[in-house]
């Protein structure tokens, strides 16, 4: 049932404590724009993944190459979904491109995410597979076969100096990617960290927070997909290849976790105006979905666990096992993240004087189901990409000879 | 043939002129003895006068249709009490309320007072720099409006606003905010809260304008602006504001 | 640049055109957008020209003097500068169509109360009551012009030093009586109070005037002086100035 806003917003003043501005109490931005950061970090997250393979060249890693830059643009292409029902007018959003305002960090999302999708995560795609369509659709029935001439551009140069070119461009664009994918998300720390109004997200560590828990749960994701999915098909998981992602992931939650806590011990030295508000947001309304779920449960946990597989040699069986729990933890932990930097940035007064309280509804376009809808989305666009573009392997050689032929 | 050519003549010429008509009576209601480059808008606020009688809070509802609940104003009176043990309560006085407080006794209190508050029109203001789509200005003649026919309800200017005086209006789902009455004072009226206030707490006035009320205003008090640190750079100012007050 | 086409790559040739359309259709759909919906210019003058046209609902008060004599009998007095729309709400559709719509005329305490009920948080020197203590039963406007409030013309004498039994009074069922009905107070009184002394009513009768079952008077509470406490004066179990038994 959705109450009337006036019911809900007199049972949340009676919640509220200390003294709010009176137009505090709506809290503005409630789960879906919890959701947005959600699925770009993971966007960002899960390509850089690529990124690192492609630049770094790790041998281990290939074979999910392209599973993780699918992945990407499947939250991709899901991500502006959560920003655009929760407008006030989702039909004027279209005035995001018409008359942009230049100094607004949120006009530039348009562009930001414009410039990511087509540039780089499409492009890249199209280039690392454009070989494989090619080859694909000369075997295939009518729908697929089309399918795969309109997404190739009905391209048919297989030639080595075409192939060589394609391996080229990829490695270009990957470099130029890699700030980019940076940029998609670094810029959506920005959008909270450039709110000098509010002490809970003002920092320069903002974007850089959200940038490496972007990596995490990306690389998390990636892990997950590639455990679930590998084992469906009848195949063995590559342990070399798992193993090297848990330890990137390692090492990324490390670099995290001390952000985090760089930005806590800051806070608390310097020890500003806002301070009390701030202990006393962390103590009463935060207190479980960041005390315990993000840093216990999401990031010392999974943090101990992956310590405790680098000294000690567990055998394969437990240490899948426990780079799954670590991978859903981490998830769990960062989707908390998100929580505590979107509402709990608005479940304090500007006057520094009093907590306000937020409902969540269960239906509607700001509840829970519509965000569980939101999450479950991406994964149906990756399966439709799996299904048109399978990351599993080339195309057999065999095939290319046939075109020379 | 004739006929058809004179209905098709007519029709344009219907056409154009209700056209014309139309954009003339736009550029003419604003334009028609009102120059926004010969003002620019501030307001003082003495708040030692202020009684906390909430009827700046009633006009202002009354005057902009600003829904009758206790979470969507304007502008809004607080009441401050700092008790002898340092222990500060603040409070917002709801118009249907009675202004009577509760569980403080009068002699446990150190001082007592009342503060309006409304948007402070900042010069520098932070909620027109994150509109994504240029929805919320600030006019020639200073004054932060919200255009609510092209806001998308995003509600980053609420997130940016400093002082909370932003809300989505619940009907119409776009940002709004107080305008300084700009319907009235570009008619040479004062802003309603203005108009009602019993102690003349509120001074409007046109910072461009030589001798007024708001320069005397200015003259003779130590100001003072909400959250200077912020280099929003207010238009509204404080006389004897309390050091508590944010 | 011929040479370079044919050089050219055969997908990133593909790639170049699908680039080239999109952009071009973008700039196409821009093109052929009309101004007004992507001029913020005419955006910002239209969403001005909308404020400015918006209803004024508080007229002002010199709109009121043009037919009110109270305007000139309040410009004088202390609600000099109070707006008549702070009392009468608002007036603009009155002042337009004044036989039909009538402004409001507020008569409760409450109303009166809501600037001038004693509130510590008030600055000292407002002047300020006691509601429950000030005539709790009597309408503000029974003994204050609100066009022009005075302190009233009732004497005060006795206040001045029997203020706590004037306030036990002023909430009992005898506010209504002036204090000479019940005392002969010698002139004497004021300049010696000790010495000459006020008289209080010796016999029962006196009370029986209004509340003996033989009494004209209607609204008052009745006993039978003939078997009611016959040993004892009235104000020996009652106390006159806040008599319990109804």
């Amino acid at each position: 049932m959705i109450q009337p806003l006036h019911q809900t917003l007199y049972e949340l003043l009676k919640q509220a404590t200390g003294f709010i501005y009176p137009n505090e109490i709506e809290v503005h931005w409630g789960i879906l724009v919890v959701v947005y950061p959600y699925l770009t970090g993971l966007v960002a997250g899960a390509f850089i993944l690529a990124s690192l393979v492609k630049v770094f060249n790790v041998k281990e890693v290939q074979s999910v190459y392209r599973l993780s830059l699918l992945t990407a643009l499947a939250f991709l292409i899901i991500a502006p979904l959560p920003l655009l029902l929760h407008l006030g007018h989702p039909e004027r959003s279209f005035e995001i491109f018409l008359n942009p305002n230049f100094t607004s960090a949120m006009a530039m999302f348009g562009f930001v995410y414009a410039w990511y999708l087509m540039v780089v995560l499409l492009l890249e795609i199209w280039f690392t597979y454009r070989k494989d369509i090619i080859l694909w659709s000369k075997n295939e029935r009518f729908m697929m076969r089309w399918i795969h001439k309109i997404i190739s551009l009905f391209s048919t140069d297989v030639s080595e100096k075409s192939v060589i070119f394609d391996k080229k461009m990829v490695k270009v664009i990957t470099i130029i990617g890699i700030p980019s994918a940076f940029l998609l998300h670094g810029y959506v720390g920005f959008i909270f960290g450039s709110i000098k109004a509010n002490p809970w997200w003002s920092s320069v560590l903002m974007p850089i927070v959200f940038l490496f828990s972007a990596i995490v749960s990306g690389i998390a994701l990636v892990i997950l997909i590639y455990m679930i999915v590998t084992p469906s098909r009848r195949q063995e998981i590559d342990m070399a290849c798992l193993d090297k992602m848990a330890s990137f992931l390692f090492y990324a939650v490390i670099i995290d976790f001390s952000l985090e806590l760089l930005d806590f011990i800051h806070r608390l030295y310097e020890s500003e105006e806002s301070i009390k508000i701030l202990s006393d947001l962390v103590m009463n309304k935060l207190f479980i979905s960041l005390g315990i779920i993000q840093v216990l449960l999401g990031m010392l946990l999974p943090l101990g666990v992956m310590v405790a597989i680098k000294f000690f040699r567990f055998d394969a069986e437990l240490r899948k096992l426990l780079y799954f729990v670590s991978a859903i933890l981490i998830q769990l932990g960062i989707f908390a993240t998100r929580w505590n930097v979107v509402v709990g940035g608005q479940m304090f007064s500007k006057s520094f004087r009093g907590l306000t309280a937020y409902k969540m509804e269960l239906t509607g376009f700001e509840g829970i189901f519509m965000a569980l809808l939101l999450l479950v989305l991406p994964f149906i666009v990756l399966a439709i990409l799996v299904k048109i573009l399978p990351p599993w392997e080339p195309a057999p050689v065999s095939d290319l000879e046939a075109v020379s032929d | 043939m004739e006929r058809r050519k004179f209905g098709k003549k007519l029709f344009t010429l219907v056409v154009s002129s209700t056209v014309f008509g139309g954009l003339l009576k736009k550029a003419n209601a604003q334009t028609k003895d009102y120059d926004p480059s010969k003002h620019y808008y501030g307001m003082g606020i003495q708040t030692n006068k202020c009684i906390g009688c909430g009827k700046c809070v009633e006009a202002c509802k009354d005057e902009n249709n600003v829904p009758k609940e206790p979470f969507f104003f304007r502008t809004w009176v607080e009441r401050y009490t700092i008790k002898k043990d340092g222990e500060v309560t603040v409070q917002n006085i709801d118009s249907r309320i009675t202004t009577h407080r509760d569980n403080i006794f009068e002699k446990e209190i150190l001082r007592s007072f009342f503060v309006p508050k409304l948007c402070n029109q900042c010069d520098n203001p932070p909620c027109v720099q994150v509109c994504p789509v240029g929805a919320t200005f600030k006019t020639e003649d200073g004054v932060i409006i919200v255009d609510d026919e092209r806001c998308i309800g995003c509600r980053y200017c609420i997130q940016a606003c400093p002082y909370g005086a932003r809300y989505l209006h619940p009907e119409k789902q776009t940002a709004d905010k107080c305008t300084f009455c700009y319907h009235r004072i570009t008619k040479g009226l004062p802003p309603a809260c203005v108009e009602v206030c019993p102690s003349q707490a509120r001074i409007f006035g046109d910072l461009k304008s030589g001798a007024s009320p708001l320069g005397r205003f200015k003259r003779l008090f130590k100001l003072h602006v909400l959250k200077p640190f912020l280099n929003t750079e207010p238009k509204v100012s404080y006389s004897d504001l309390d050091g508590e007050v944010r | 640049m011929k040479k370079f086409l044919t050089k050219l790559p055969e997908q990133a040739g593909r790639l170049l055109i699908v680039f080239i359309v999109f952009i071009a259709l973008v700039l196409l759909v821009r093109f052929l957008l009309p101004a007004s919906l992507k001029d913020h210019n005419i955006h910002i003058q239209n969403t001005v020209a909308t404020e400015m046209s918006r209803q004024v609902r508080y007229a002002g008060s010199e709109v009121c003097a043009s037919c009110h004599d109270e305007y000139n009998l309040k410009k004088n007095g202390y609600h000099k500068n109070l707006s008549c729309e702070t009392c009468h709400g608002t007036l603009k559709e009155h002042s337009e169509n004044p036989t039909e719509i009538k402004p409001l005329v507020p008569r409760q305490r409450d109303f009166c109360t809501r600037c001038h009920a004693f509130d510590p948080s008030r600055p000292t020197g407002f002047p300020q009551i006691n509601p429950s203590a000030h005539n709790p039963m009597k309408a503000c406007v029974s003994c204050h012009n609100p066009h022009d409030p005075k302190p009233p013309n009732v004497p005060q004498e006795c206040q001045a030093c029997h203020a706590e039994i004037a306030r036990t009074k002023a909430i009992s069922s005898h506010v209504m009586l002036e204090c000479t009905i019940c005392h002969e107070v010698p002139t004497q009184h004021k300049v010696a109070p000790r010495n000459v002394k006020a008289s209080i009513p010796a016999e029962r009768e006196f009370c029986g005037k209004c509340h003996s079952t033989q009494s004209i008077i209607k609204e008052t509470s009745k006993v039978d002086l003939a078997t009611h406490g016959e040993k004892y004066l009235c104000w020996q179990c009652h106390y006159p100035h806040m008599p319990e038994v109804e």
